[in-house]
């Protein structure tokens, strides 16, 4: 990694513009968390498994640990610090912690930006459609009863906001 | 009152957000990264250290046990684990020497850099290997730990009984996969070490610290950040990255960050402890347990560190909740040459609750008994005597909670109706459903908690806001939650009034580990009497009238705290634990009260077996539980679907691989823990039957959920496809070796 020549890589996160003087095979993860100090992202697995670094890449649901920096260029990120002043959503933020969907909190940020990306497709899922979106995302604590819970009653709610 | 209220729990907003900081989301001036350089064999000697490459290696702090300033030991409950190996390794990965450097790139080249020349040893991989001294590895003998627990007399049974049925059942090891990987950061200067991180038993790490760095205790300081999941996992590790971290800092002058990735924490860590348990069994000819004799067997891995301890749990859980006039079990944790196996939520007692629960299901068969019926000829009640000579105390209603979870799954028109659906040869999904009845021991086992002599304080500011101080980590089973809640409502007060202080050596009193489900019931109580305290401070001292009007109380606490304070100084109530007059426990002999009070539950699953690729899967399940009284609703249902789905995780996906010892699916790919499609429906019921030593009369709940789920769905499997079932997990080619061999 470190024998490659660094590149600029410019790109939005969380609407700020940034740029990067770094390798080609730095990860996304690494540019949101060390360089940004976005620490909202975080690392569970490093490969991609467990979901606790998901972002929204150009509106797409990611594992920021799986993203080269050279891929970034000219992105739009969104992390989980992103999301909080979209006020639509405060209320699956709301339902997360009311129904029991956090425990130990480090998948939690991940499940949220999961859950956005599944809303944004389709505001009234299903609880199969609900297991399925989330299913990349792993979380060792609540046995995601609670998460269903916290995500089928913020659908009924943000709906009605809409 | 907020106790029974689903009150908002205090540290959600921060994790819902993002802004909950965890040990990796710490950043430090001049901090540097940490890396441990670890043994390619399984046992060995160290012959020879080179550093190659043409690396910058003056730039690059080493360190070794030689830096140590105190023995090279991590200290536990023995003093047998290195810190680093000097001159033997005893296990795949045990650390040898540390790296740092602030480029984390370039120190990941530099770890491949060195070479360590090791002279293997023959070693030892097995539960037998160890017990026939194959090899002796550890000690004299490979025992790390062994006692007998015996009730009545076994012997004399044999002869009379109208049948003996004997079994062998084996477990696996299991990761606990917290998604938050260990780490820590370290920072050393002549005023002592400080150290911050991801664990569950502060004052754990902070007695490792003052052993290896020879500094009293006011020199070492350990804060624990936000946690994200321990299960154990974090109970006792957490001491030797704090130990590493601390060192390379000592020796580099700067502050250093560890943080495992994901491969090593799953290589390097603990998990739980492999078992095997043999059982013969006498019965009467009216079905009743006549006597018992149970070899329990763990794989505690290359050092003794919390294996001793495991074993006690296991073993004293391992007559389950039966009652047998005659029992004796035999118990010895094994030496083999793999990393330490350690703490995991239950803590020995799912492994030999597995192992009874399916034999008990097995006797019933051949006794030509339901399961149900069998079981309720033996359930244990008040005035029993357990295995240890405990007399319970309280009612276990296990015929209610059995009949609870049974009608609640449909239980016995399923097997009726399953029964005849699995005898058509055409039907390829075969369906069943099976259960388990168990408990568990809440709080240390025997005199654990009277030597803890746990301490918790409650303190005030003159605005009427209380602080919690305590030891016992949020580690996301709600800790923070219910502390609020149980002095808020000591004290009369609203919930957001309370505070509590995250876990600081320098700050709180050492109110014990977070560990063995003593969180809320023994700590929780320890909260409740110095919430009290501090009132009675208030009313004796004339600030607060003893008969208050309730609505405006809280403004007549503030006032009182700040006149108190004014006249009197710094308002705090202590409390420490006394153990309630009925315990009485020998330590030496395994006699007597293993535990203050136990949990109950009758835990029930309906499967789906594929004849075709000989997957298991669970189509529902219900876990009916008698905890006492619950503190918050969602909190404890969540605990209990949470630990279920580890359970079916234990049960059916999740295999540790080992190859001479090393762990060789060690990343999230290759181990299999459950999914949000993998998990079924799970109907949590909780009765209540008040202790009267636990706040509210609580019992604590965490861990019991991990002992009953695999040995439910396993009897669901073994029903549906007619199969005797032995051995967890239950992967496809296990399913398909145990039937090809019926």
């Amino acid at each position: 990694m470190s024998n490659s020549a660094k590149i600029t890589i410019s790109c939005r996160i969380n609407q700020r513009p940034c740029s990067f003087e770094t390798y080609p095979m730095t990860r996304l993860i690494d540019l949101i968390r060390d360089d940004e100090h976005f620490t909202g992202t975080k690392e569970g697995c490093g490969e991609g498994e467990c979901g606790a670094c998901s972002v929204l890449m150009n509106g797409e649901l990611v594992n920021s640990c799986l993203v080269p920096a050279v891929q970034v260029n000219g992105a739009d990120i969104i992390t989980i610090e992103g999301i909080i002043r979209e006020n639509k959503f405060s209320a699956l933020q709301e339902a997360f912690v009311d129904f029991g969907g956090v425990q130990c909190g480090i998948c939690t940020p991940g499940m949220v930006m999961a859950t956005v990306y599944l809303l944004g497709k389709n505001p009234n899922p299903t609880e199969a459609e609900i297991r399925e979106a989330i299913a990349g995302n792993i979380c060792r604590c609540t046995g995601y009863t609670k998460i269903f819970e916290a995500i089928q009653h913020a659908c009924g709610k943000l709906g009605a906001l809409q | 009152m907020t106790v029974k209220r689903p009150v908002i729990r205090k540290d959600g907003k921060d994790k819902v957000t993002g802004r909950a900081q965890y040990v990796d989301d710490l950043c430090f001036p001049n901090m540097i990264y940490g890396v441990s350089v670890r043994s390619s064999v399984a046992r060995g000697k160290i012959q020879k250290i080179t550093y190659e490459g043409d690396l910058p290696w003056k730039d690059i702090t080493v360190a070794t046990s030689h830096d140590l300033p105190g023995p090279n030991v991590v200290a536990h409950i023995l003093q047998d684990q290195q810190c680093l190996a000097t001159e033997n390794v005893q296990h795949p990965d045990e650390a040898i020497l540390l790296l740092a450097h602030p480029d984390r790139q370039l120190l990941e080249e530099a770890r491949r850099k060195v070479r360590v020349e090791i002279d293997p040893l023959p070693s030892i991989h097995s539960i037998e290997d160890s017990l026939n001294q194959k090899t002796v590895i550890w000690g004299k003998d490979n025992i790390l730990k062994s006692f007998v627990i015996e009730k009545g007399n076994i012997a004399p049974l044999w002869n009379e009984a109208a049948l003996v049925v004997q079994g062998e059942y084996r477990t696996g090891a299991q990761e606990q996969l917290y998604i938050e990987p260990n780490g820590m950061i370290a920072s050393v200067s002549p005023a002592g070490i400080t150290v911050w991180g991801s664990m569950q038993c502060p004052y754990y790490v902070h007695h490792a610290l003052m052993v290896a760095f020879n500094l009293p205790k006011e020199k070492v300081r350990v804060i624990q950040t936000e946690t994200g999941g321990g299960f154990g996992g974090k109970e006792d590790y957490p001491s030797m990255i704090a130990c590493h971290a601390a060192l390379l800092s000592l020796k580099s002058g700067k502050p250093v960050k560890i943080i495992y990735d994901r491969a090593e924490d799953m290589a390097c860590t603990t998990k739980r402890h492999p078992s095997i348990t043999r059982h013969k069994t006498a019965l009467s000819k009216d079905g009743k347990l006549l006597a018992m004799d149970i070899e329990f067997l763990l794989d505690g891995g290359a050092y003794a560190t919390m294996s001793p301890v495991v074993l006690s749990r296991g073993a004293i859980h391992a007559a389950g909740a039966y009652n047998c006039p005659n029992i004796r079990i035999t118990a010895k944790a094994l030496a083999t040459n793999t990393a330490p196996y350690g703490a995991f939520r239950g803590f020995g007692a799912p492994q030999s609750l597995f192992a009874l629960e399916m034999h008990m299901d097995r006797i019933a068969l051949q006794a030509g008994l339901t399961p149900e019926e069998f079981r309720a000829r033996n359930f244990l009640q008040e005035g029993h005597v357990t295995a240890t000579g405990q007399t319970l105390r309280e009612n276990p209603d296990l015929p209610g909670l059995m009949g609870t979870a049974l009608n609640a799954l449909g239980y016995h028109a399923k097997r009726a109706n399953y029964a005849d659906h699995n005898r058509n040869p055409n039907s390829r999904i075969k369906k069943g459903v099976g259960f388990s009845v168990f408990l568990h021991g809440a709080g240390f086992t025997g005199s654990g908690e009277k030597n803890l002599a746990s301490v918790v304080a409650v303190e005030a500011t003159p605005f009427g806001r209380v602080r919690v101080l305590a030891s016992s980590t949020e580690i996301g089973q709600g800790a923070r939650t219910v502390f609020a809640q149980l002095a808020a409502d000591a004290l009369g007060i609203d919930y957001d009034q309370v505070d509590v202080a995250q876990p600081d050596t320098h700050i709180v009193p050492n109110s014990g580990p977070t560990v063995a489900s003593r969180t809320t019931m023994i700590v929780g109580k320890l909260v409740e009497t110095a919430a009290i305290g501090l009132k009675e401070i208030l009313i004796q001292s004339g600030h607060l009238k003893s008969e208050c009007s309730t609505e405006d109380f809280s403004d007549q606490f503030r006032n009182a705290c700040a006149s108190y304070i004014k006249a009197a100084g710094p308002l705090k109530s202590f409390a420490q634990y006394q153990q309630p007059g009925h315990i009485q426990w020998d330590d030496t002999k395994y006699q007597g009260d293993a535990y203050g009070t136990f949990t109950w539950a009758v835990y029930a699953a309906e499967v789906s077996v594929d004849l075709t690729t000989y997957e298991a899967r669970v189509d529902n399940f219900v876990a009916a539980q008698e905890v006492g009284k619950v503190i918050h609703p969602v909190l404890a249902a969540g605990q209990i679907e949470g630990g279920v789905t580890q359970g079916i995780g234990y049960a059916l996906y999740e295999e540790v691989r080992l190859e001479n010892g090393r762990m060789i699916n060690n990343r999230m790919t290759n181990y299999i823990v459950p999914t949000a499609q993998d998990v079924p429906p799970i109907q949590v019921i909780f009765a209540e039957n008040p202790y009267a030593h636990g706040p509210h009369g609580a019992k604590g709940i965490g861990e019991l959920p991990l002992d009953g789920v695999a040995p439910a769905i396993l009897n669901a499997v073994a029903f549906a496809t007619g199969t005797t079932l032995t051995e967890i997990p239950l992967l496809p080619e296990t399913l398909m070796r145990a039937m090809s061999n019926e």
